[in-house]
């Protein structure tokens, strides 16, 4: 079964024959902060959640891991940087994937596939999941100061 | 396409005629991850995250055990929808099967590794601080 549909079978051409456009980045997008939310955000949240169940000593290992080590460890330094990048990338898979999958709503409806609106909804959706993005950390920064 | 002879439908050929299912699944589960992932982020933002007890004490709810419990159903089941459409996509021959295995293990793990957790908090108590 598995395999066997690669064989000789008529393909609809696909991506080299069409210009690329908004609405391909914004599906691409999709499907990679999906899939990265699926596993990168499940493991960060499983781990949090775990270390929440497991007491005082393991959630304060988990944030000396992800965010701040008062400890200063060697090791810490590199995996709070990390840590870091990786929150402020699943922030924005999160925002990309919601406005994104709110769009897919819409044109499941059947609308929003005329050209212009196709490709200006497109573009809205990758510039509100950046500013979104920004948004949100720079509150978490602002409170922090 | 279409019906398809009996011979295509054995090697899976064709439709399965249970699409619009996983379809709808698909989207139902996405409405719930709107509400539920939503309310998770809006509650990070405002919660003092570097407090253990402060956290403990708001995942203890029992109001907020129970979304975190929906949010980890939702999100997995919307999430083995999404990687079973990736390995579909882009692993052919026989590593489909390892791989589908392994998102299956892993979603159905990582569910149970998250409603546990949420059960030891809500229900044991937990170490108090």
């Amino acid at each position: 079964m598995a395999g066997k549909e690669m064989g000789a079978r008529p393909r609809a051409p696909h991506l080299q024959v069409y210009k690329w456009g908004p609405h391909m980045t914004v599906s691409i997008l999709h499907r990679v902060t999906g899939d990265g939310l699926a596993i990168v955000g499940t493991l960060m949240f499983l781990s949090w959640l775990g270390a929440i169940a497991a007491g005082p000593d393991a959630y304060a290992a988990f944030l000396a891991c992800v965010w701040h080590d008062p400890a200063g460890g060697q090791l810490h330094q590199i995996t709070n940087i990390l840590g870091k990048i990786v929150l402020v990338g699943l922030t924005w898979a999160f925002f990309q994937h919601l406005f994104s999958g709110l769009r897919h709503l819409v044109l499941d409806t059947g609308a929003g596939y005329e050209l212009k609106s196709n490709r200006m909804w497109s573009i809205i959706v990758m510039f509100a999941g950046a500013a979104a993005t920004a948004a949100t950390w720079a509150y978490l920064f602002a409170g922090a100061l | 396409m279409g019906n398809g002879t009996h011979l295509g439908q054995v090697r899976g050929l064709g439709s399965a005629r249970h699409g619009a299912q996983p379809w709808l699944q698909q989207r139902m589960t996405a409405l719930g991850n709107i509400v539920l992932v939503g309310f998770l982020f809006i509650s990070l933002l405002r919660l003092p995250l570097g407090e253990f007890g402060a956290v403990h004490r708001w995942a203890s709810t029992p109001m907020v055990a129970l979304a975190l419990a929906l949010m980890v159903i939702s999100v997995f089941w919307h999430a083995r929808m999404g990687l079973q459409v990736l390995v579909e996509d882009y692993v052919h021959g026989a590593t489909r099967l390892l791989a589908l295995a392994a998102l299956n293990f892993f979603v159905f793990g990582g569910a149970a590794y998250g409603l546990f957790a949420i059960a030891r908090i809500a229900f044991a108590g937990g170490p108090a601080a």
